[in-house]
């Protein structure tokens, strides 16, 4: 199965557009007569609308309409749906809100849109729309995660403001070993609200030809078919077969443009109300508002061990805050992509977890890198940290002796997966080896001679990834099916035009693809073209999240590819006279088995489509085959991560001083790719573990609604990574793949939070760990001292 | 209320009218159909439309098209051809220094005038120096890591 390509570093075929300035984002777009669309947004969290008047507006320069809420319902338009029915602990179904595309009568978050002023220019639909009449009967919002139960009713369909209170594992059982335990290590934890921020903003452009009845829908999307299936099966915009949905160049997406929104589902529907192509791209204060945001848990956890540190039980409990409203995936994310990962790397033979989804008057919390397994990995790996600092052990070692080991796979966890392989032993060694922990404590001394504190930092994570099996995602509620097309399309020349449907906004699949599809049929890259991103030009398709692209697209392809080579076995058998089982594929020719005849590919593409020599009763001409692949698990990425921090103490400033990753993704195309990917998730964690948090005041204000006040990661705040990599084949997808993209989102955090906890000598520390933060610890932790003397 | 300008853009003459109100990034993009130039925030804090003015980075979401009246503009389109690349956008694609490509636009034209800068002070651009020179670009998806060593290869180059 390996073969040329596979494993080099190839450089990017889709960079020579995007260094050029070629590329073609959303935004890029303009269509002949285009009107520009500004959405009028609530400025209260929570509140009815008493009176909207729209006249001032519609009659201003060059205002084309102004549509409100109660167009978009006299017109029909369905509610915005959640795609993942979870149910309580009585079996019960989760409780859903309807979500309109345009409020109506009320206002449950600070920024939703209640109109839409179309006009000629942008400048005039915004002008326009500061003369749109609203007034609003203002409610008490309800804001924090905490109190959201106790707090007001935001929706009637939602008692308590409680979506579902779900739990996965032996209740009886953890609870039991967890009362007869010889130590219990508890935990109360926040993980931090977090704010994607693609650097492109979300954009749309509808387009609708009456004559043909069809909309085309241009927009930032990571599924544009999943986007299709939801516009027209439940919010009932067109016949799906007649709206067409193109995702051009995406930049950037982690998560946030999987969902669907109102902004393209308003700009579609208006683009056929009014027969007029209508755009409109976020500026950053819409982003920060409306794009769905992520984590955003408080949670309780005890670990149970006995005299030697084994781990015996570990129990859960979390309140995940979705928002205002259930977005796209939201109700999946804190149940089966994070209760399902708390045995970690661990032979934990107890697990228990429940969750309660809450609702608050805040923007809907959905999936972002990582998607429940950074909230998961960070609430296991800290208590397993406190839990070496309570037993008086070495943190690694801990860990180590918990592990499953590699004679344990196929492994069933209490939390309903089974890895299938990985050895995690080999991983934490690599990172141990290339942090030099051995070094730490004379470097550690080294820092304290120069009045700094030092710390190093320990995460053991695993995540499951290659969504999944569709009949397990549908038996445990998932909405749709989880598995991937491709289509390998051989031109008569023999060049190669690759379809899928996954979707790359930043992860390299041209390139990828290629080498794949390059190396099963022994041709250049450079005879390989990947299209992706458009529902007029491939087969219906999932879309890219969850690390999947490789491991599940990848696999269709691998799975179409296979096709042509069985096809191409059987055109060449005919050419040189031989049977088909006689002959061999090798780097690009059909050759006769112990004979010296042979065919190149590009003769057979030839015979396939000028067929003057063919045997068509039996074969049809062409060569163009396509293949869905549904995986049979999810994959299970893993690996450590180990930080190291030095801090002053004066000031609390923190840097990350060495940061070393170790990962085992299976099998790899592109080396250079994967530790791109790897790069970028770290960065993201730790912006989430020490500068990331987006705050909302008591009456539902986004406080943190620009680049000003959201602190990102910047060039120099981040340190160089080590990135290694360990290799365990997956044992069930053609590729051997298991997904890279979101490992270094999820393994960080906890490895810098331990960091700095181990550097200032306490037990916790709440992120993100900014200076003022660190240093308020250490002052709390120094009078704490001084009293307890 | 439309004001006639006029100014050089990747070294060709341009004459237009706009109103007062429209930036320099909304003037290149808009006007002139030179969508590589990207906006990515409205605060001036992301960088992604750094573009050169009279040889200085500027992010063009920051100057009003009226102040360009008279200068010479470069934008991403203006610095290398498809087969004649400049250094820093080879620079870029050698060392993995883009994923989503969005910010990389803004980024090469920080970096160049990042080296330009320091090989005029005569300042020696190191790891350091280049991360905190490149402070006004945010990139999402890297990490810097390669970026910071596209433009220190990209230095290299440009100084033989």
């Amino acid at each position: 199965m390996v073969a040329k390509n596979i494993g080099e570093p190839v450089l990017r075929k889709e960079d020579a557009r995007f260094i050029t300035g070629k590329g073609n984002y959303t935004d890029d777009i303009n269509l002949r007569g285009q009107a520009h669309a500004f959405f009028v947004r609530a400025p209260v969290a929570r509140a009815m609308i008493t009176s909207l008047d729209c006249s001032a507006a519609e009659a201003a320069d060059g205002v084309v309409a102004v549509l409100t809420g109660a167009q978009v319902a006299e017109d029909g338009l369905g509610s915005l749906p959640c795609g993942w029915m979870v149910l309580s602990k009585d079996g019960s179904e989760m409780k859903q809100p309807p979500h309109p595309p345009l409020a109506a009568d009320r206002i449950n978050y600070s920024g939703e849109p209640f109109a839409v002023v179309i006009a000629d220019t942008l400048q005039q639909a915004r002008d326009a729309a500061e003369l749109v009449e609203v007034e609003f009967d203002e409610l008490d919002a309800v804001v924090s995660v905490a109190d959201a139960q106790s707090g007001p009713q935001i929706h009637p369909e939602v008692p308590d403001n409680t979506n579902y209170d779900w739990e996965l594992g032996e209740r009886d059982e953890t609870l039991k070993a967890i009362e007869n335990a010889h130590h219990v290590t508890r935990l109360s934890l926040v993980n931090n609200r977090l704010i994607p921020n693609a650097i492109e903003p979300r954009a749309a452009i509808g387009d609708y030809n009456s004559g043909t009845d069809e909309i085309t829908l241009y927009t930032t999307s990571q599924n544009p078919h999943l986007a299709r299936l939801v516009l027209t099966a439940f919010v009932q915009l067109a016949p799906e077969h007649k709206l067409r949905i193109i995702a051009p160049d995406v930049g950037g997406g982690f998560g946030s443009k999987i969902f669907i929104y109102s902004e393209e589902t308003v700009v579609a529907w208006a683009a056929r109300k009014l027969d007029l192509p209508i755009k409109w791209t976020a500026d950053r204060s819409e982003s920060f508002l409306t794009d769905a945001h992520g984590r955003d848990h408080v949670s309780e956890a005890e670990l149970a061990m006995d005299e030697n540190g084994n781990f015996l039980a570990l129990r859960v409990k979390t309140l995940a805050n979705m928002g205002a409203y259930l977005s796209t995936f939201a109700s999946a994310v804190p149940t089966y992509l994070y209760g399902t990962l708390l045995a970690g790397q661990y032979k934990t033979p107890n697990v228990y977890v429940e969750v309660q989804a809450v609702m608050t008057n805040t923007a809907p919390v959905d999936a972002y890198r990582g998607a429940g397994r950074p909230e998961a990995t960070y609430l296991l790996e800290r208590i397993v940290e406190i839990a070496a600092q309570e037993m008086n052990m070495d943190p690694a070692e801990l860990r180590r002796k918990n592990f499953i080991q590699p004679e344990d796979f196929p492994y069933q966890t209490p939390v309903a997966l089974e890895y299938d392989i990985g050895d995690y032993e080999a991983s934490l060694d690599k990172a141990l080896a290339m942090a030099d922990y051995a070094g730490f404590s004379a470097r550690r001394e080294a820092s304290v001679a120069e009045g700094k504190l030092r710390g190093i930092g320990f995460s053991c994570y695993i995540e499951a990834c290659g969504l999944a099996p569709s009949q397990v995602a549908g038996s445990l509620g998932a909405g749709v099916g989880l598995w991937e097309s491709g289509e390998v399309r051989v031109n008569p020349t023999g060049s190669v035009t690759v379809m899928t449907g996954s979707h790359s906004h930043g992860q390299g699949h041209e390139t990828t693809f290629a080498q794949l599809v390059a190396s099963q049929l022994g041709i250049s890259i450079d005879d390989v073209e990947v299209i992706h991103g458009d529902t007029g030009k491939m087969d219906f398709g999932m879309g890219t999240y969850g690390s999947r692209s490789l491991s599940v697209g990848g696999s269709a392809l691998m799975k179409a590819a296979d096709k042509i080579v069985a096809k191409g076995k059987k055109i060449a058998g005919h050419l040189m006279d031989a049977k088909s089982e006689d002959i061999d594929f090798d780097d690009g020719e059909f050759k006769v088995r112990e004979s010296n005849l042979s065919k190149t590919f590009q003769e057979i593409a030839f015979a396939a489509y000028v067929p003057h020599d063919y045997p068509l009763e039996e074969l049809e001409p062409g060569l163009t085959e396509k293949a869905f692949y549904d995986p049979a698990n999810f994959t299970y990425p893993a690996g450590t991560h180990i930080c190291e921090v030095e801090i002053d103490p004066d000031t609390g400033v923190t840097s990350v001083v060495k940061f070393t990753a170790v990962d085992d993704f299976g099998t790899i195309i592109n080396p250079m790719i994967v530790e791109g990917q790897v790069h970028g998730g770290i960065a993201q964690g730790i912006g989430q573990a020490m500068l990331e948090h987006g705050i909302y005041d008591e009456t539902g204000q986004l406080q943190t609604g620009s680049f000003m006040d959201y602190c990102m990661p910047r060039a120099d705040d981040l340190p160089n990574f080590d990135v290694g990599m360990t290799t365990t084949v997956c044992t069930h997808n053609p590729v051997g793949a298991k997904g890279c993209g979101e490992a270094g989102a999820i393994g960080s955090p906890p490895a810098v939070i331990n960091a700095i906890t181990n550097a200032l000598g306490v037990r916790e520390i709440d992120m993100p760990a900014t200076p003022l933060n660190v240093w308020q610890t250490l002052q709390n932790a120094t009078h704490e001292d001084a009293r307890g003397e | 209320m439309s004001i006639p300008i006029s100014m050089t853009v990747n070294g060709k003459q341009v004459s237009k009218s706009c109103p007062a109100n429209r930036t320099l990034g909304q003037f290149i993009r808009e006007d002139l159909g030179l969508t590589g130039t990207h906006v990515g925030c409205d605060t001036s804090q992301c960088g992604a439309c750094t573009v050169h003015l009279n040889g200085d980075a500027v992010k063009a979401c920051t100057v009003l098209a009226v102040q360009a009246e008279g200068a010479e503009v470069t934008t991403i389109e203006g610095i290398g051809t498809k087969d004649d690349l400049h250094p820093m956008q080879t620079a870029f694609r050698a060392c993995h220094g883009l994923q989503c490509g969005f910010c990389t636009p803004g980024m090469i034209m920080t970096g160049i005038d990042l080296v330009n800068t320091a090989s005029r002070d005569n300042v020696e651009l190191g790891e350091a120096e280049i991360r905190e020179g490149l402070k006004g670009n945010y990139c999402r998806c890297t990490g810097y890591q390669n970026i910071v060593r596209a433009v220190a290869t990209a230095a290299q180059q440009m100084e033989d």
